[in-house]
């Protein structure tokens, strides 16, 4: 792009400044400060610090749970981003080959997207009620004694059908919307080179999905990472016990439930680290193999 | 306009301008629902009592939002004049020196009489400092009880138990009369913190913690305890006791199903449960190991107290201990009693209630305020540990694994010895 197009080497500055100014006030500053308050222990009513060095990370990282904490993190990010991508896109196409109640089908399914985490919470807490719940009835007939709330898995378990189901729709109004952009021609010319529909999907259709698919890979991640936390806020009822949670529950706990700053900013540093090496790892190996149009 | 209107207004406006000269205080606290309701209620009778003072209670969410946002208005200069803080944020607000005006202080400097022997004793001391001067003013007070089904216990032919022992002798025969036996909501509150003073057995060094939290370490990790949660996998593995996860609801509602024939709970339940509950129940303390003491002692409260925040000027304080006073008020003390089933702090509530014959229509409402008054000892007067919430979390997380059997008593035991002292440590560096 032309330098020239600004008559005035300023004027693009300007133009960048009040995003920039967001990002400065909204991230680069509480950043810095999580850095900074990661390194003392602090009375929460006066402020007044101690500094500890990296006893707060050292503390954080040793703690009996942490590891159980990421280990179940790790274990419930992959299978809420690639079960909804994969249940996502598994309805988009089925809906995009529906002729008759097209627009029906696809406003039920993006219905889901409409309701808030916390919603969502509650009607997994309702579904999977230990007393109650009907999917809990529905396990049961399996001969699986589900207590969720109980069992720490059980509990996971619940979890990642709850989140996984939140995020459904989104995946599938993407994947729907590039299922349709991708030309009638292409398609077609597919068809008379090969007759098996499943084979034309992984060498045609799917690799043309590639560029939604890893936008929603990266989506994906960062909402089972971070949003779900209303949802999981309300399946443990504040109450965590011996329930799976995730990490940014945890900065959660300590932070705002159990007033221990320090410990709780050095939680959020580690976190921010991970999704920094996370986004670098996405971009530089996976976007590679993703061909843009 | 309408001439009646105009007037009418203009008569508002000038009622407003004679409220302006009022003083206005604000009351943080965390208590929704019903008990919300309660509090406004009480907020309406302390306002038209007097017309010096305009006290508006707000709603902040749940104990722990309530503090959170407390501290943040703290840091802003916004405080409120008075918050409501639970048990385990106590020590949090307690050791931020000067962020408080102990209550006692507070209500002889507004020339207020002032006796903390009007309170009652298991009251008395579990928001006061190491010399017994009371920091906060003991609001919502509950302790931990036994409730039973009576139909129940009759159906199987037994009476409630005063001790575990007696407990183990009389499950069998409540399980044969088609009911689990027993269900408990809160861990680390009943089965721990009151374990230990109804046992008389010391839960901190530092004297529980009362005397500072420099060097304060947590004494959970002792034979009498292993062997209560040895005994209660046990029953659990029996089909005794019903373990139904860390969350209060969670344990309480097997109870009100009927499915559980003892539930242990908070004696503030009782308002709740009365109007939840259709079959007969009443209520006894909670039970001891016999094996443990011959001479049980007291329990002692859980629940929140009021603070007074520092940061006001003379004429709002002086309103704030004059609402402290009117709370006291054995009337007052009557009334939220009966409404919400917390037990009266005073002793001369207790004796108005009692000359009403309240008790004799609800006996089940008096067992919790006879617990708090039964013979104390030197460890039953409650505790003082900071970063307490954690703590808390961490019994819970532990506790969950034991009746899972993902993990053995001893090392759960040393895992939140080891956890509690590494965050008593933690919280003795923040001050």
């Amino acid at each position: 792009m032309a330098k020239s197009q600004f008559t005035n080497p300023w004027f693009p500055y300007l133009l960048l400044a009040p995003q920039m100014l967001i990002i400065g006030v909204f991230f680069l500053w509480p950043a810095a400060e999580a850095i900074w308050s990661s390194f003392f222990l602090q009375d929460p009513f006066f402020g007044k610090s101690t500094y500890v060095g990296i006893n707060n990370y050292v503390d954080a990282v040793t703690g009996s749970d942490y590891r159980r904490t990421a280990w179940f993190t790790t274990i419930f990010t992959v299978l809420v981003a690639f079960l909804s991508l994969f249940l996502g896109l598994m309805l988009a196409v089925s809906a995009d080959r529906v002729l008759r109640g097209r627009s029906a089908y696809k406003t039920l399914l993006m219905w889901v997207y409409a309701i808030a985490p916390p919603v969502a919470g509650l009607i997994g807490i309702m579904l999977f009620d230990q007393h109650i719940g009907p999917l809990v009835e529905f396990a049961a007939l399996f001969g699986w004694n589900m207590r969720v709330g109980v069992d720490y898995w059980d509990t996971g378990i619940a979890m990642i059908v709850v989140a996984t189901w939140k995020q459904i729709p989104y995946c599938f109004i993407f994947f729907l919307s590039g299922l349709q952009s991708i030309p009638s021609s292409v398609k077609e010319a597919a068809s008379i080179d090969c007759r098996s529909e499943t084979r034309r999907f992984w060498t045609i259709t799917f690799p043309l999905l590639a560029p939604t698919t890893f936008f929603l890979l990266i989506l994906n991640i960062t909402y089972a990472m971070f949003e779900t936390f209303g949802t999981i806020d309300l399946m443990v009822k504040g109450e965590p016990g011996n329930n799976p949670v995730t990490l940014v529950y945890k900065v959660y706990q300590d932070g705002f439930r159990g007033l221990d700053v320090g410990g709780s900013a050095a939680q959020s540093v580690i976190l921010m680290l991970l999704v920094l090496v996370l986004t670098v790892v996405q971009f530089r190996l996976i976007e590679r193999r993703v061909h843009y149009s | 306009m309408h001439p009646t209107k105009f007037i009418l207004i203009g008569a508002a406006t000038m009622f407003a301008g004679t409220a302006q000269a009022q003083t206005e205080l604000t009351w943080w606290h965390g208590m929704g629902g019903q008990l919300g309701e309660t509090v406004n209620t009480l907020a309406t009778m302390f306002n038209e009592s007097q017309s010096e003072y305009v006290l508006t209670p707000t709603y902040k969410g749940g104990y722990e939002d309530t503090l959170t946002s407390t501290i943040a208005a703290f840091r802003a200069g916004e405080q409120p004049n008075i918050v409501q803080v639970f048990d385990a944020g106590a020590a949090t607000i307690i050791g931020a020196d000067g962020a408080v005006i102990p209550a006692e202080d507070l209500i002889i400097n507004a020339g207020i009489d002032f006796d903390s022997n009007d309170y009652i004793s298991g009251v008395r001391y579990f928001y006061a400092d190491s010399e017994g001067k009371m920091v906060g003013m003991p609001f919502n007070s509950s302790t931990p009880i036994l409730y039973y089904n009576t139909e129940a216990l009759e159906k199987a032919g037994v009476e409630p138990p005063k001790t575990w022992e007696e407990f183990q002798a009389i499950a069998p025969a409540i399980v044969e009369a088609g009911y689990t036996p027993l269900a408990q909501s809160h861990s680390p509150w009943i089965w721990t913190e009151n374990f230990h003073s109804r046992h008389n057995l010391p839960f901190a060094t530092n004297n529980n913690g009362f005397d500072g939290s420099d060097g304060t370490e947590i004494l959970v990790n002792n034979d009498a305890i292993k062997a209560h949660f040895t005994a209660a996998k046990e029953w659990m593995d029996k089909g005794w006791y019903g373990y139904y996860g860390a969350g209060w609801g969670d344990n309480q509602t097997p109870f009100e199903n009927g499915e559980v024939a003892m539930w242990l709970g908070s004696s503030g339940s009782f308002g709740g449960l009365r109007n939840s509950v259709e079959f007969d129940f009443s209520a006894t303390y909670l039970p001891y190991w016999e094996a443990v003491t011959t001479e049980p002692t007291q329990t002692f409260i859980g629940g929140a107290a009021l603070f007074a925040l520092s940061g006001h000027d003379e004429a709002e304080n002086t309103g704030t201990a004059e609402f402290f006073k009117f709370l006291s008020s054995p009337e007052v003390q009557l009334m939220w009693h009966k409404e919400t089933g917390y037990v009266p702090i005073t002793t001369a509530a207790y004796e108005l209630a009692t000359e009403e014959g309240y008790y004799e229509e609800t006996p089940q409402a008096e067992v919790g305020i006879k617990q708090l008054l039964l013979p104390s000892g030197e460890n039953s007067k409650g505790y003082r540990m900071g970063f307490y919430v954690q703590i808390r979390d961490v019994m819970n997380r532990e506790y969950g694994k034991i009746f899972a059997g993902e993990t053995d008593v001893d090392s759960a035991f040393s895992v939140i010895e080891e956890e509690g002292n590494k965050l008593l440590n933690r919280f003795a560096q923040t001050n």
